[in-house]
């Protein structure tokens, strides 16, 4: 419902918008593009313009396991932001990605220099990457489309 | 007034064929053995008959005259039975009973369809196809468990030749699975809808429907815009015995279809 690479973008201020992007440099990665591995130090992250990346970990016996896949206008990465800065999952690219890509340590330095902007930064990735992840998790924790515990034909579907 | 015009009494359907659509679930095709009941519209349910086993509600998945198509998931003793039932036999209808989907003439469309949810929703999808150049964004979102639990894949692909946006996401994927991974809100920002002018229509398991709804307000769509289909026991489709009751709602005559600002107050009443 938002034009590509404008979800995350999109709740910025234009002001703080423009000082993030003043970060940026476009990117690209293929398809099957590792794009950085668990437990790694975290000193990018993006903003996907058009493709699709999966979010992975890795599981004794059963290899790389999908946790989540990310698309157009979503953040990808945030433990950039948040000590002890390294990758709590793996990131590989499903779909060729167009994104902006920024070095961490400069956002970070401009975070604790412009309080304003890593305020509005901050919340912004609290709310719009963290949180909804963080609820969509907790619905899939539901197991919904199980069958359900308690047997009901009673109900059209 | 007669008991088929009160829909008390069933009437009895032939099953044309049974096909399976997922390990549990099956497409049922049923046509009138006799006088048929009036015809059915998206959204609207019939309380379906396995003499021997007892009755159940389905929504109805396509209409065709009056041939209907209803898809049954296998979780008890009466599903399982339709969901079985040999081409030729017999099964008792009744309805057709409740709201349908109010499919607007123009505007995008977004559709929101979790697990089995589908299935009411395709008669809305095929219906805005059919006169695709009316309607301007086409949306199809659908979650299911897993890869082998989506309903006919083979005509969700149809739907994206035809003109739809159509994107899948499972929460469990398999080895192979390409595609997204997650709960269907998370394509919302995909969608590529005007929100203001959308016209949405969620159906799903209850907790996926008050999620989506919530995230599509929260994306400007007008609540009386948005269309859920609810889920309460239904018995006897007629008002009368009460099992359906949601607050001053019931279900069987006011739903299983309601706009999200009528639904949104009831369904955030605890026990309800």
């Amino acid at each position: 419902m938002t034009t590509a690479g404008q979800q995350f973008l999109g709740a910025l201020s234009a002001a703080h918008r423009d000082r993030l992007l003043a970060f940026a440099r476009d990117r690209s990665f293929p398809a099957g593009a590792r794009v950085f591995d668990e437990d790694a130090e975290a000193l990018r992250f993006w903003i996907l313009r058009s493709g699709l990346v999966a979010l992975d970990a890795q599981v004794p016996g059963q290899g790389s396991v999908v946790m989540e896949t990310l698309g157009p206008g979503e953040l990808l990465g945030w433990s950039w932001l948040f000590e002890p800065y390294r990758w709590h999952l793996g990131a590989q690219v499903r779909e060729p990605v167009e994104a902006y890509e920024f070095d961490a340590p400069p956002v970070r330095a401009a975070i604790e220099e412009d309080p304003a902007f890593g305020l509005e930064l901050t919340r912004c990735v609290a709310s719009v990457a963290i949180g909804r992840r963080l609820r969509a998790c907790r619905i899939r924790l539901l197991d919904l489309y199980g069958v359900p515990h308690v047997p009901s034909e009673g109900s059209p579907a | 007034m007669t008991a088929l015009m009160t829909g008390t009494l069933p009437l009895p359907y032939r099953v044309v064929r049974t096909a399976d659509e997922t390990p549990d679930t099956a497409g049922i095709v049923l046509e009138p053995s006799g006088t048929p009941l009036p015809e059915f519209c998206p959204g609207q349910f019939a309380m379906v008959y396995a003499f021997g086993a007892g009755d159940i509600p389905l929504s109805v998945s396509a209409v065709d005259g009056h041939r209907l198509t209803l898809t049954v998931r296998s979780v008890g003793a009466v599903s399982g039975a339709l969901r079985n039932a040999a081409a030729g036999s017999t099964v008792g209808v009744r309805g057709p009973f409740g709201t349908g989907w109010d499919v607007p003439a123009d505007g995008d469309v977004l559709i929101v369809a979790g697990g089995i949810g589908l299935a009411p929703l395709r008669p809305v999808v095929r219906r805005v196809l059919a006169a695709r150049e009316r309607y301007g964004q086409v949306a199809v979102l659908i979650g299911a468990r897993g890869p082998r639990d989506l309903l006919r894949p083979g005509e969700t692909r149809e739907w994206q030749e035809a003109g739809a946006r159509v994107l899948t996401t499972v929460d469990r994927p398999a080895q192979g699975w390409s595609g997204d991974v997650g709960v269907v809100t998370m394509l919302l920002d995909r969608a590529a809808v005007a929100p203001a002018g959308t016209a949405a229509f969620v159906c799903g398991p209850e907790v996926m429907i008050r999620a989506t709804a919530r995230e599509l307000v929260h994306r400007s769509v007008p609540a009386e815009r948005i269309q859920v289909s609810l889920e309460r026991t239904m018995h006897c489709g007629t008002g009368h015995c009460g099992h359906c009751q949601l607050g001053p709602l019931l279900l069987c005559l006011a739903g299983p279809v309601v706009p999200w600002d009528r639904a949104r107050p009831l369904l955030s009443v605890r026990e309800l």
